[in-house]
């Protein structure tokens, strides 16, 4: 257990940004450059999800959102043989995200290490956005979203907290955690260690607890990405294990 | 020759009339009206101060009655515009009392038709960004840039051929308008004489005009089909959806103008000028492209339904039996065939007649762009429930606002611009007296 533990932990460090004490003493946006060393990936595997919930939870809290809005939403779903399996979602970080090709004023974009974020101060508020993404991965808000304590980092693209009310809002992968070194809070948020978050440059990914080399994790279980035929090129894997096609 | 300048006084007498005097029953119904618009006004800026959670929608739908309207609204000035081109294109001389209605129903329904672009935008003030980062990828740039544009030929479509009627409000109105009107005229008829000179320009200002308007307003529909039919949806991702959306709105839109034309006629006592005759043509026009847009619908339902693609056959069964069935079937039945057969029955192509059956289409044309929008975005893109939508009433309250604001605007427009054109008309008939003396006539009763 302890070595796991370590691990996971060492693995955690060499995801993370490192440099982290420069950001925190100078508050600079680190150079693009230095960013794309990264590109965030997640492995989702379906065998170990009984549905709790608390990812979404954990997130929701995390971030401050409005009640009913669920950037990783949970769905209950089942198989064609009658199986009952658990299947979350968080947003896919598409390579060839349609969400960012329709915003008629540039508010959503890709982040030098993959990540695709909305700058809700551009927002107009259209939805056409949420019309194109094919896995239901962007939220409005409808309404105004809970207050929060003051203490919290300015909002920015990467860190939408507060959310805007009349604005789309989306799962940004925790980038500004994973970023300097911690991870989302779906994954620490996991009671069975189901989400593992990667990363396809270094080719790492961990659930906290467990480290494996990302593309032996992704090949030898035989993930699958959602919708492939629409040629989105998502970042989120899943391993299948309950018998399901996973074909939407 | 005689009986052509006995009209003109006639018509000039009724095509002004309107402007000169208003009279108590049109005081009551442009107050009724303006009290419409008025809490539709009050529902808008409730909706600001509120966001727009006071509205129906929610993350499943998150379209709704604004985007539907949007939609339906622009559809019917398409209707105007292209029938008054088409008409003035092939010459056809009935047009003639019709074409200032048909302009003016263009203009106006347009703008409140875009208004709703605006309507629907969860935060307008960032709005000024369109112009600071545009996205020309987006099919909502392509929206805007068509919509300005029509809008732009549209003011030119209604303005072009109302500088001669400018003219004769200017030398004829004399002291029976106030400062304000006189201004107008003076300045917009551009110090127009119907010199031969003047007549040549003008004309071919107007040909050219009918024809640029035409490629315009199909380019606004197929723009507002693509905002559908681009995303990966199933029931909007649709080759066939520009032209069905283009078939569509001329579909609505002559209906719209039946009606206007209808109303106008009868309000306005223009039953001399209007004759049965221009309703008629009108609604054989309406009847053409029922036919066209049955005949698309059947063709998008038979190619998505036959292949039992497991993405599309759910919209497909919640539209022909499921929970928008009896929405559905309403608008086939009521919008599409009984229409159709109401004109194309001879024993029920009265005025009364035809005006049902333009009401049944414009009503059964924004409930076709419900069921376009709502059913597919019922459909989750994961097999399991989505929450369901009904209008709230602050989104009923916008609509009904906005459809009172059509006739109430085009009433205003008509206290200042005569309603009928009154030189286009003249045109046609010293044309048709030239070519055929007899018949001249004739002409009052045509």
């Amino acid at each position: 257990m302890a070595t796991l533990a370590a691990v996971a932990g060492g693995s955690i460090a060499k995801l993370g940004f490192i440099k982290n004490d420069v950001q925190a003493k100078d508050n600079s946006v680190p150079s693009n450059e230095v960013l794309s060393q990264h590109q965030w990936a997640m492995v989702i595997d379906l065998r170990r999800c009984d549905g709790c919930g608390h990812c979404t939870e954990a997130c929701s809290k995390e971030h401050y959102l409005t009640p009913g809005i669920t950037w990783i939403k949970v769905y209950e779903l089942t198989g064609s043989l009658g199986q009952k399996y658990y299947l979350p979602r968080p947003c896919m970080q598409c390579e060839n995200a349609p969400c960012l090709r329709v915003c008629p004023v540039h508010a959503t974009y890709k982040t030098p290490d993959g990540v695709i974020v909305v700058d809700q101060n551009i927002c107009i508020g259209c939805r056409l956005c949420m019309g194109a993404c094919p896995y239901a991965a962007r939220y409005f808000n409808f309404k105004d979203p809970p207050t929060v304590p003051n203490t919290l980092p300015k909002p920015s693209p990467e860190w939408p907290v507060p959310q805007i009310r009349g604005t789309v809002g989306k799962c940004v992968f925790c980038i500004h955690d994973t970023r300097v070194g911690k991870l989302p809070a779906c994954v620490t948020g996991c009671p069975m260690q189901a989400i593992y978050y990667g990363d396809l440059a270094t080719d790492l990914a961990t659930n906290g607890r467990e480290a494996f080399k990302l593309s032996t994790l992704i090949k030898s279980n035989d993930a699958v990405r959602l919708k492939e035929e629409l040629n989105t090129k998502p970042r989120v894997y899943y391993i299948p294990g309950h018998g399901q096609d996973l074909n939407f | 020759m005689d009986n052509v300048y006995k009209d003109r006084d006639k018509l000039q007498e009724a095509a002004v009339r309107p402007i000169v005097h208003s009279g108590r029953r049109f005081r009551i119904v442009a107050l009724i009206l303006a009290i419409f618009v008025a809490v539709g006004a009050g529902a808008y800026i409730y909706q600001l101060i509120h966001g727009l959670g006071v509205t129906g929608m929610n993350n499943d739908v998150f379209w709704g009655i604004y985007i539907i309207s949007l939609v339906d609204i622009i559809g019917m000035s398409y209707g105007g515009a292209v029938v008054s081109a088409i008409l003035r294109l092939t010459g056809s001389a009935w047009r003639a009392p019709i074409t200032r209605l048909a302009e003016a129903t263009a203009l106006v329904t347009l703008i409140i038709g875009a208004l709703f672009a605006i309507i629907d935008l969860g935060h307008p003030t960032h709005i000024w960004r369109f112009f600071v980062s545009p996205n020309p990828a987006s099919p909502i740039l392509w929206d805007i840039v068509a919509i300005l544009t029509y809008l732009l030929a549209t003011v030119l479509f209604f303005y072009l051929p109302l500088i001669p009627d400018l003219a004769i409000c200017r030398d004829s109105l004399g002291d029976k308008v106030g400062r304000w009107r006189k201004k107008i005229y003076t300045v917009l008829s551009l110090g127009w004489q119907g010199l031969p000179r003047q007549e040549k320009y003008l004309n071919w200002g107007i040909k050219i005009m009918s024809i640029i308007i035409i490629p315009l307003a199909v380019s606004v529909h197929s723009v507002l089909a693509w905002l559908f039919a681009v995303t990966s949806r199933p029931g909007w991702h649709s080759t066939i959806f520009a032209p069905y959306f283009v078939v569509a709105a001329l579909f609505s839109g002559v209906a719209a103008v039946v009606l206007v034309v209808a109303g106008f006629r009868k309000a306005y006592h223009l039953e001399n000028f209007i004759g049965e005759k221009q309703i008629r043509y009108l609604s054989y026009l309406m009847l053409v492209l029922g036919v066209m847009y049955l005949y698309f619908a059947f063709s998008e339902l038979l190619t998505e339904g036959y292949t039992l693609d497991t993405t599309s056959v759910p919209v497909l069964a919640s539209l022909l039996y499921g929970n928008y069935g009896p929405l559905f079937w309403f608008f086939v039945i009521g919008g599409g065939i009984i229409p159709v057969l109401i004109v194309a029955v001879p024993k029920t192509r009265t005025v009364t007649g035809l005006v049902v059956a333009s009401a049944l289409v414009v009503s059964g044309m924004w409930l076709k762009r419900f069921l376009i929008i709502v059913p597919a975005l019922r459909q989750a893109l994961f097999p399991v429930p989505t929450q369901s939508y009904s209008g709230s009433f602050i989104e009923w309250a916008i609509l009904i606002g906005a459809l009172a604001a059509i006739p109430l605007i085009l009433m205003l427009v008509f206290r200042v611009f005569p309603v009928m054109s009154i030189h286009e008309m003249e045109e046609v008939e010293v044309k048709k007296s030239e070519r055929q003396p007899e018949l001249a006539s004739g002409l009052e009763q045509a």
